[in-house]
């Protein structure tokens, strides 16, 4: 390791991988001259846990738990990613039934991930009570996944050709109350933080994240929503029947400083809440009849060959690269992980910006560190 | 003192035939003593309120189990886990103001107490600069937090240490300039004068008069930016600093700056009521229930305020202090000054 | 929209000995470019109008070592997408076990810096002219280089024992007294 000269003035500050507030072990090396950090290089791999080499010595259907480990809070959408693409391998239709508990689930999923990024987000500028408003209302997500598949946090739920269990009867009319009684908390949140002085001052005008910087290191999800960009892959290359669903997509406008601040991304994980709530209460009303182990094939041995499927989970564009050589365990099973890459931008962003901005901008990127570090 | 000095001579019998040098100062002890109680037993009481008030604005409930009735003992139970917890001093911290520190910050606080008016007999000493000695002591706290930031060997000790130095003085500044419209019309630095000064029914207190209002907000403000609390907790901002300046302390000298931070609030909620609210004035109950009563309602306002708001950066602290609240100080000293000399005439 | 099909002929016309081979028929066709020509291709496929790939989406490290086929490269893997006109393309260089050398590309996509740390981390696939080349997941005195097939791990990092150990349920079956089963006597 080279030991640089410093320039006498400016100190170097380890926001190590133990803190309170960089959404695991992320350790972030601060060169600082006084408030003003001059350079930030992240250094990460702290939770590597090899999943690419684990899935390359297990069966297909076997390197599903592990997906879910990538991005543990939101793990509906990832295993949903990777079913998908070997699916699309295989060339396995689900029937309509699959589809709707998928988009089901992931939307659920979603709402509890964007719960848990703006309540911790809240705690990060120093507002406590958001963050238990958040959680108490995620408690109850989980609560559902619990009664659907067991689990609250790692799923194991969508499987090649199908999904683990159907839902059991009341499940509806259990979502919908909750649905019911979830509006009236976002609103309040709205009320209580999105538009409070301080809370603006702190986030509107820092971290912005320009359309070219965003394009140059691929940034997707909110935060490339928040820039102001309309690209939302269930629109653009819909899975899952995305298409017949009737949702918006909500940008970053820049309504209290330029677009692609801090508060933006944050808003438009807010509104994309509420769009979920819409998706969610759309699939409810029309879950057709079917077997969800229908299509689920008896060994999955996909043909030779190669392919990259891509979903949008709530971090952003979620992609697995996954090659094949006509076995029942994966040549090669790559993944592009939306954190990874938003990840890589903070250096850009960061330079100028005071030690407290810092923390606002990685609360407002969204990182989960099991999936930066795979 | 006079007051002590009654108590004594009234209870202790042979005080009289007391040397004249214990005489002196066994009532400023027992004086000392009363304050000493108070500061350590209202962060006891302050702890277990701000748990519970912060549980119940945030859908929970807070301690409920330790001593029966709603967890009250809780805090008790926290004090002694910290007294009997290990003496950590890290390795290259600067042993003498690592100790020192945590002294200096309660010290300040609690020195301020002496002069605290709780009822028309009842205060330690009715220093003829009562308020003047109060912001001077006062800011001997800043002086621990720095130490305390330096001598950890930490980096974001330092950092929360100069952070905290540099607001704590800055909000000074506004803070005296409200007091100072206090002090114009009452002419007399003395805690007891400017109680006195408004008697005769709510309507006098100082906080319904036309410039001590507003000069109540910016004292309000200034004050809880002295002690740290949020919005203006970037001293000890949980999420960025781990623990601010005393992120190195454990056990009791933790403790200290604990306690330390709880008087903090009581005394400014005092010192608040002191000069804006009447002080120990109301009907019917005696003057220190009224007092009490009158400070906990501030210190229950400090705390909403601190399970609300988020936390401001510290160069919008700053631009705050500068900006905005010492200009309407100056305008409203400015103001306070003219209506004397109108209503008074020239000295 | 152009299919890959279409690149090809014009990349074909712009670059005449740019792309070593083309694979159209499968699910998933890819070119495959030399690596010395690799910033000329990528730069033109980022800038030309009617290509406009903004958007590396995904830059992979894959080991071709297949004890059942020839096969025995290293090879990376550029994954391109067009927002703006909504095409893909798959880029693909080959590269030799012993001596794996791509120029970067990190200064037509910016992503390309940590996605190529990472494809050196996990192959040892030298990336010239990069800015930055160290390892990204890996602690950064790690030896060797994971992901390759013919990976062996270490039987100690720093002292710690870092290979795998055998699971209770192997050491069991050779025997062993584990001494966890309550029903033992002693």
């Amino acid at each position: 390791m080279q030991v640089e000269a410093y320039a006498g003035e400016e100190m170097v500050l380890n926001m190590g991988p133990q803190h309170p507030s960089t959404h695991g072990v992320l350790r972030l090396e601060l060169e600082t001259d006084g408030e003003i950090v001059k350079k930030v290089t992240p250094h990460i791999g702290y939770l590597h846990r090899c999943f690419e080499k684990h899935a390359e010595n297990i069966d297909y259907p076997g390197v599903i738990p592990f997906c879910d480990r990538m991005d543990y809070i939101a793990s509906m959408n990832n295993s949903l990613g990777y079913a998908l693409t070997i699916e699309k391998l295989m060339q396995i239709e689900v029937n309509e039934r699959v589809q709707t508990l998928r988009v089901l689930m992931a939307e659920l999923n979603r709402i509890a991930s964007h719960l848990l990024s703006i309540g911790t987000y809240a705690m990060d500028i120093g507002s406590f009570t958001p963050f238990l408003h958040c959680f108490r209302e995620r408690e109850k997500i989980l609560d559902l996944f619990e009664w659907v598949c067991g689990a609250r946090l790692l799923y194991n739920y969508n499987w090649v050709g199908g999904v683990s269990h159907d839902i059991p009867s009341g499940f509806v009319e259990k979502t919908s109350e909750f649905l019911n009684q979830l509006e009236p908390v976002i609103a309040e949140m709205d009320k209580l933080l999105s538009y409070n002085k301080i809370f603006l001052a702190r986030t509107a005008a820092v971290g912005i994240i320009n359309k070219d910087l965003a394009e140059s290191f691929n940034v997707t999800g909110p935060n490339l929503r928040g820039s102001g960009i309309q690209w939302d892959l269930r629109k653009e290359e819909p899975y899952c029947a995305y298409e017949t669903y009737d949702f918006e997509v909500p940008i970053g406008s820049g309504q209290f400083g330029p677009v692609g601040s801090c508060w933006d991304r944050y808003y438009v994980r807010v509104r994309e809440m509420e769009q979920s709530i819409k998706l969610i209460r759309q699939a409810l009303d029309r879950l057709p009849e079917g077997d969800v182990h229908e299509m689920v094939p008896r060994r999955v041995k996909p043909p030779k060959g190669e392919i990259y499927g891509r979903t949008e989970t709530p971090r952003g564009e979620l992609g697995y690269y996954v090659i094949s050589n006509g076995g029942l365990i994966p040549f090669r099973v790559k993944v592009k992980s939306p954190c990874f890459t938003v990840l890589s931008v903070l250096p850009a962003i960061a330079r100028g910006a005071m030690v407290a901005d810092i923390i606002a901008i990685i609360g407002s990127i969204d990182i989960v560190m099991g999936e930066v570090d795979r | 003192m006079n007051f002590f000095r009654e108590i004594l001579l009234e209870q202790l019998p042979g005080f009289r035939e007391f040397p004249s040098i214990v005489q002196t100062f066994l009532p400023m002890l027992l004086g000392c003593l009363v304050c000493l109680a108070l500061v350590a037993l209202f962060p006891l009481i302050a702890v277990w309120l701000e748990r519970k008030v912060s549980a119940h604005m945030q859908d929970r409930l807070g301690p409920m189990r330790v001593g029966g009735w709603h967890g009250w003992a809780q805090t008790i139970a926290d004090g002694v886990k910290l007294l009997t917890k290990e003496d950590i001093i890290p390795k290259g911290a600067d042993k003498l103001l690592f100790k020192l520190a945590p002294l200096v910050v309660f010290v300040g606080g609690f020195a301020a107490f002496v002069v605290l008016p709780f009822s028309d007999q009842f205060i330690v000493s009715d220093l003829n600069i009562g308020i003047l000695y109060v912001v001077a002591i006062s800011s001997l706290g800043v002086v621990g937090v720095i130490m305390a930031g330096w001598a950890s060997n930490n980096k974001y000790a330092l950092f929360g240490g100069m952070r905290a130095a540099a607001q704590i003085v800055s909000y000074e500044i506004p803070t005296v300039l409200a007091i100072l419209t206090v002090v114009i019309p009452v002419g007399s630095l003395s805690m007891q004068e400017i109680v006195k000064a408004q008697a005769g029914g709510v309507l006098n207190w100082f906080i319904f008069q036309p410039v001590t209002f507003f000069a109540f907000f910016i004292f309000y403000i200034g004050t809880l930016a002295e002690v740290n609390r949020t919005p203006f907790d970037i001293p000890e901002a949980e999420s960025e600093l781990v623990a601010g300046y005393h992120t190195e302390y454990s056990g009791m000298r933790f403790a200290f700056f604990f306690l330390a931070e709880y008087a903090n609030m009581f005394l400014v909620s005092a010192i608040a009521v002191t000069l804006f609210l009447g002080g120990w004035h109301g009907p019917w109950l005696p003057g220190p229930v009224w007092f009490i009563f009158k400070s906990m309602c501030l210190v229950f306002l400090q705390m909403w305020l601190r399970w609300t708001l988020p936390r401001l950066r510290v160069d919008q602290l700053m631009y705050v202090s500068w900006k905005v609240l010492l200009p309407i100080a100056f305008v409203l000293v400015l103001a306070a000054g003219t209506i004397a000399l109108i209503t008074e005439g020239p000295a | 929209m152009k299919d890959t099909s279409e690149i090809l002929q014009i990349l074909q016309e712009k670059f005449p000995k740019y792309i070593v081979k083309s694979n159209l028929e499968s699910a998933a066709p890819f070119l495959v470019v030399s690596a010395k020509a690799l910033p000329a291709v990528c730069g033109f496929l980022k800038n030309d109008k009617d290509m406009n790939f903004e958007s590396l989406m995904c830059l992979s490290g894959v080991d071709y070592k297949d004890p059942k086929t020839e096969d025995d490269r290293l090879e990376v893997v550029y994954h391109l997408f067009s927002m703006s006109k909504k095409h893909k393309l798959i880029l693909k260089v080959e590269l030799s076990r012993d001596d794996p050398k791509v120029p970067t590309v990190e200064n037509i996509w910016g992503i390309a810096n940590w996605h190529e740390r990472e494809a050196y981390d996990m192959y040892g696939i030298q990336f010239e002219g990069h800015s930055d080349l160290r390892r990204i997941l890996c602690p950064d005195d790690w030896v060797d280089y994971p992901l390759r097939k013919d990976y062996v791990e270490p039987e100690t990092y720093r002292g710690m024992p870092a290979a795998a150990s055998k699971q209770f349920a192997e050491l069991a079956e050779e025997g062993e007294d584990l001494g966890t089963n309550p029903y033992r006597a002693g």
